[in-house]
């Protein structure tokens, strides 16, 4: 079985990497490269645990493949901190206990993110409704939209 | 215990009751922290399960001869590999069946032989090529029709228990349970009111978001190791070890960090089976469910029909109170209709009260405990019964239930009289609650309901470390599902008088402390801080004996006081006091290191009540809903980090909004699961939910020193029935069958209208 | 001398019996003289009975003394989550 060659971007560095055809994103980023900081919840997209950005838009790792990324900038969990300074999101879910065994934390951040970017002043509804896409069984979500709240406040200054 | 712990009204807390940052966020918001797939052994190997598709058949022939000879497969088994070693043991030896079917697959989903190989991709080719020849059985997966006599049976020979005399046929009903006090028809005679309703709940899942997921290595010299992500890595050694037949001792379990667990990580599934491959194979294993393994062979809770009648006097007084219980085990028996029957009238004062459990055997997956397991239905049969008759006698739902509530003295529905508990307090909270008084528009309904749980102790060990530059390690035995490492930090500086950040906790493996039992049962926080305790105490008398040698004077005159020694009376008062930190440098010339262990069984752990109150709005159109408000009011005891048991409040009452909605298995005539994923499983998201406001009152459990009750679980249990009173506020109609979904509720609504 | 209450299910084992009188100073010494008395109550003690002291459920701590005159209720070991 020889494996096709892929060429990425993965959180500003250069990786390359063999995968097969049938292995999803998600299953080279934790299975190959070892980063696990990106989750497996269900494995058809449902959870929102394993999400990533792949060239800017916001997917689950699960429903790409590994072989389809080629050329493409990713952005996982284990770059959103710059370097020993967390990222003012990762701070807030930590103040705000927006985590309580914290498995579908690294998907909502990365999902949260991208909100904030593209919308850096949203209502309550519209975190709501741009996190609906990430399952959260612990905390009734009640604390993770207030620490968007408070880090979209933060980040706008 | 070892210790006196008894509430000590007196002392007053710094560091307890205070919302420090938790010790493990950055690594969880980081990505670092490590869950149960995210750990990997040298040389390891793929291990997958094949899996019944039938609800019920015989397992005639296994034919593994194919999967074996396929290059890359490293060890294939079957139950022949996992030998009956349970000696007599029924409840270990229905683990065993459940881990591995033997004679027959019982569910859709039950486990009939695995394989481990060097990836995934040859061990799902490896599951393809065995052939197992099955003789399909008739199957029954409903509560009501498996309790009927005509159903097929589940197990042979099963003769309920409990009743006299024994039944001469045997049945699917394992055992009759039965609670209560007084004379419930002379009390029904004197009731001017009386509500008798049929309710129906489904089966739902824990819904945890982390998969089953394990890592075994087993050496030939008898040696082996397992990472896995569990609730309780004791427990699970003990059932691994009895099931294989290994000593405990050399079976040395890391509790990964948890994705969640409520109560469906209290019980081995894969575990034995990874350990099992690996000792075929001889390589380490690593073994994760999916999603759909998930739901089709773990975890799930009893789906019931429960029978309530209550009556009442026109002044409101409540003169009789009886409950039937119909909860499915799943094909193995368990005791989920009993809890039902104890915990359903627990909330009140009944002078005449009667409850009885039937537990029925189906042809689903065995029912594992589920947050509070079997309290949500009860509650939300008898509590939506309360509510109607609230309604009869024409009297407010809430000045109802105070005037029925239980207090200190009353005789409990389950047995014994209760101690100082919290529903009254809880009751009033509601009363006084601006939500409660808040208008409503149209298509709303305001409901509320009561809830109760034991909580449970246990076996606890625990053990405090002082370094040498007098900074604290806190290893703990109990594994933190929700923060408790937390909160047991908290527990640590507080008695040693240190600061938080001054104490490092971390979850001991089994080798490294006592046995401790499960995190379940709300018992996390209450156990593992009394032995918190208990260990700091022990420590700080060594710290005192260090101390008086390092100022020569006798120990007597040594008292310990803001994390310092200090030393006392006129001979020795002028004598600079001496800090943690000055103690532990000198622990090398004063005796060698300083340490407290505790091991204890917590027992006493404080019932625990909560009321709730929730807006719903309906659409009369499509029967969908929509959370408006929601408000949780519970006692803590004592809230030891009160964001954390916020979020335990917040995170039961979600589950329980999930349940009474939207969650359900369904399964189709075949028998088999329909919904195995969490696109047609669907637990609330982000948007269905409003913001859930909590009140914790403290009413102190008179059993721990800073009068700590279990927080985790009661949360859940009022949720069905507030949510239930609500929409039926709002439509009109009463509701009686959960999940309320809009089929439900538009079926309610149409029946209601031709009425 | 305590007066001892049991749940309707462990009455199968001590004769339809619900309130008992046993001569017992410890949760141990209870069980003891109960399994001696009705020897049917054995299988139920292995499996696990709980001892509700003044409403304090006790599940595990069999060294607990029996107070005078305190209500005493025995109650099946209890499942949680």
């Amino acid at each position: 079985m020889s494996g096709i060659a892929v060429s990425t971007t993965i959180n500003g560095d250069e990786v390359e990497y063999l995968c097969q055809a049938d292995e999803t994103l998600l299953d080279v980023l934790r299975d190959r490269l070892e980063m696990t900081g990106t989750k497996e919840g269900c494995g058809t997209g449902d959870c929102g645990a394993c999400s990533v950005m792949v060239d800017g838009r916001l997917v689950c790792s699960c429903l790409v493949l590994g072989a389809e990324v080629q050329g493409s900038t990713i952005e996982t969990i284990e770059g959103m901190a710059d370097g020993a300074d967390l990222h003012p999101l990762q701070q807030k879910f930590i103040e705000h206990a927006a985590l309580q065994c914290g498995v579908c934390t690294p998907g909502f951040l990365i999902a949260a993110k991208d909100l904030l970017e593209r919308n850096p002043n949203p209502t309550e509804e519209e975190i709501r409704f741009g996190l609906a896409g990430n399952l959260c069984r612990c905390t009734g979500y009640d604390k993770i939209v207030r620490a968007v709240q408070d880090a979209a406040q933060e980040m706008k200054g | 215990m070892g210790f006196d712990a008894a509430f000590e009204k007196k002392k007053k807390l710094n560091s307890v009751g205070t919302r420090p940052l938790r010790p493990d966020g950055v690594e969880k918001v980081t990505g670092k922290a490590r869950y149960g797939a995210d750990f990997n052994m040298p040389g390891q190997l793929v291990g997958r399960i094949l899996r019944s598709p039938h609800a019920h058949a015989k397992i005639k022939k296994i034919d593994t001869t194919k999967a074996e000879k396929l290059k890359g497969v490293k060890a294939v088994i079957t139950a022949k590999d996992l030998p009956d070693l349970t000696d007599g043991n029924s409840d270990l030896y229905d683990v065993l069946d459940n881990c591995m079917a033997r004679e027959k697959a019982l569910y859709d989903g039950h486990a009939v032989a695995a394989v481990a190989a060097i990836d995934a991709a040859t061990a799902r080719k490896a599951l393809k090529l065995i052939k197992v020849d099955y003789k399909i059985l008739p199957h029954v997966t409903d509560v009501d029709e498996a309790a009927d006599a005509k159903a097929p049976l589940v197990r042979e020979g099963v003769f309920t228990t409990g009743v006299d005399p024994k039944p001469a046929k045997p049945s699917n009903i394992t055992n009759r349970s039965q609670y209560g006090h007084g004379d419930v028809e002379g009390g029904m005679a004197e009731a001017d009111f009386i509500v008798g309703r049929t309710f129906k709940t489904e089966q739902t899942h824990q819904g945890y978001i982390e998969p089953h997921a394990c890592v075994a290595s087993v050496n030939s010299d008898g040696n082996a190791e397992l990472w896995v992500c569990t609730q309780g890595h004791f427990v699970y050694r003990q059932n691994c070890a009895d099931l294989l037949g290994m000593d405990a001792s050399k079976l040395r379990v890391t509790s990964s960090e948890i994705g969640g667990g409520f109560g469906g990580k209290t019980h081995v599934w894969s575990e034995p089976v990874a350990l099992a491959l690996s000792r075929k194979a001889g390589r380490p294993v690593k073994l994760v469910m999916s999603r759909e393994e998930v739901f089709r062979a773990s975890g799930p809770t009893s789906a019931t029909s429960i029978d309530v009648r209550i009556g009442a006097k026109k002044d409101g007084t409540v003169t009789a109170a009886e409950a039937t219980l119909r909860y499915t085990c799943g094909p193995y028996p368990g005791m989920w209709a009993e809890l039902g029957a104890m915990t359903a009238f627990a909330p009140y004062d009944f002078a005449n009260v009667k409850t009885v459990g039937y537990e029925v055997l189906v042809n689903r997956p065995k029912v594992a405990a589920y947050r509070a397991p079997s309290a949500p239905m009860a509650a939300f049969a008898v509590e939506s019964a309360v509510d109607e008759l609230a309604g009869k006698i024409g009297m407010d739902p809430v000045k109802f239930r105070i005037k029925n509530a239980a207090k200190e003295g009353s005789r409990a529905s389950y047995g014994p009289v209760y101690g100082p508990i919290g529903i009254g307090p809880t009751l009033e909270a509601a009363k006084k609650h601006p939500h409660m008084k808040a208008p409503l528009g149209k298509n709303q309904g305001r409901g509320m309901a009561c809830g109760f749980w034991f909580n449970f102790g246990g076996q606890t060990c625990s053990n405090i470390n002082i370094g040498e530059d007098g900074t604290v390690n806190l290893a703990v035995g109990t594994v933190d599902v929700g923060g408790s490492r937390a909160s047991l930090s908290l527990v640590a500086a507080e008695e040693l008088g240190v600061p938080y950040e001054q104490i490092k906790a971390v979850i001991g493996d089994t080798g490294t402390l006592g046995h401790n039992d499960m995190t379940d049962g709300s018992r996390g926080t209450f156990s593992s801080s009394l032995a918190t305790i208990s260990a700091a105490r022990n420590a700080i008398s060594i710290m005192k004996e260090r101390a008086a040698k390092m100022w020569d004077i006798p120990v007597e005159h040594v008292e310990w006081e803001n994390g310092h020694a200090v030393a006392k009376g006129k001979k020795y008062g002028n004598l600079p006091k001496l800090s943690v930190k000055d103690i532990a440098a000198k622990a090398g010339r004063t005796g060698g290191p300083i340490a407290g262990h505790s091991e204890l069984v917590a027992d006493g752990a404080g019932v625990s009540f909560a009321t709730h109150i929730c807006d719903i709005e309906v659409d009369p159109q499509t029967g969908a809903t929509k959370v408006l408000r929601y408000t949780v009011i519970q006692d803590a005891g004592k809230a030891v980090h009160p964001t954390y048991v916020e979020g335990q409040y917040q995170g039961g009452a979600a589950q329980g909004i999930g349940w009474a909605l939207n969650e359900e298995y369904i399964y189709g005539k075949d028998g088999r699961l329909q919904n195995p994923g969490f696109l047609d499983y669907r637990i609330p998201v982000c948007s269905d939910l409003p913001m859930i406001d909590t009140q914790i009152l403290e009413i102190p459990n008179p059993n721990h020193p800073y009068g700590v009750r279990g927080v985790g679980e009661t949360s859940i249990v009022p949720p069905l029935a507030a949510i239930a009173n609500a929409v039926s506020n709002a439509v009109d109609a009463r509701m009686t069958h959960i999940p309320m979904s809009p089929p439900r509720i538009l079926k309610a609504l149409e029946t209601e209208a031709a009425e | 001398m305590v007066a001892i209450k049991i749940w309707g299910g462990l009455s199968a084992a001590t004769n339809g019996q619900t309130e008992l009188e046993i001569d017992a100073n410890y949760i141990r010494e209870l069980f003891a003289k109960l399994e001696e008395r009705y020897p049917g109550v054995k299988p139920y003690i292995e499996r696990g009975i709980a001892v509700s002291i003044d409403g304090v459920i006790y599940r595990d701590t069999w060294s607990k003394e029996l107070p005078d005159g305190a209500e005493i209720f025995l109650l099946p070991r209890l499942e949680g989550g």
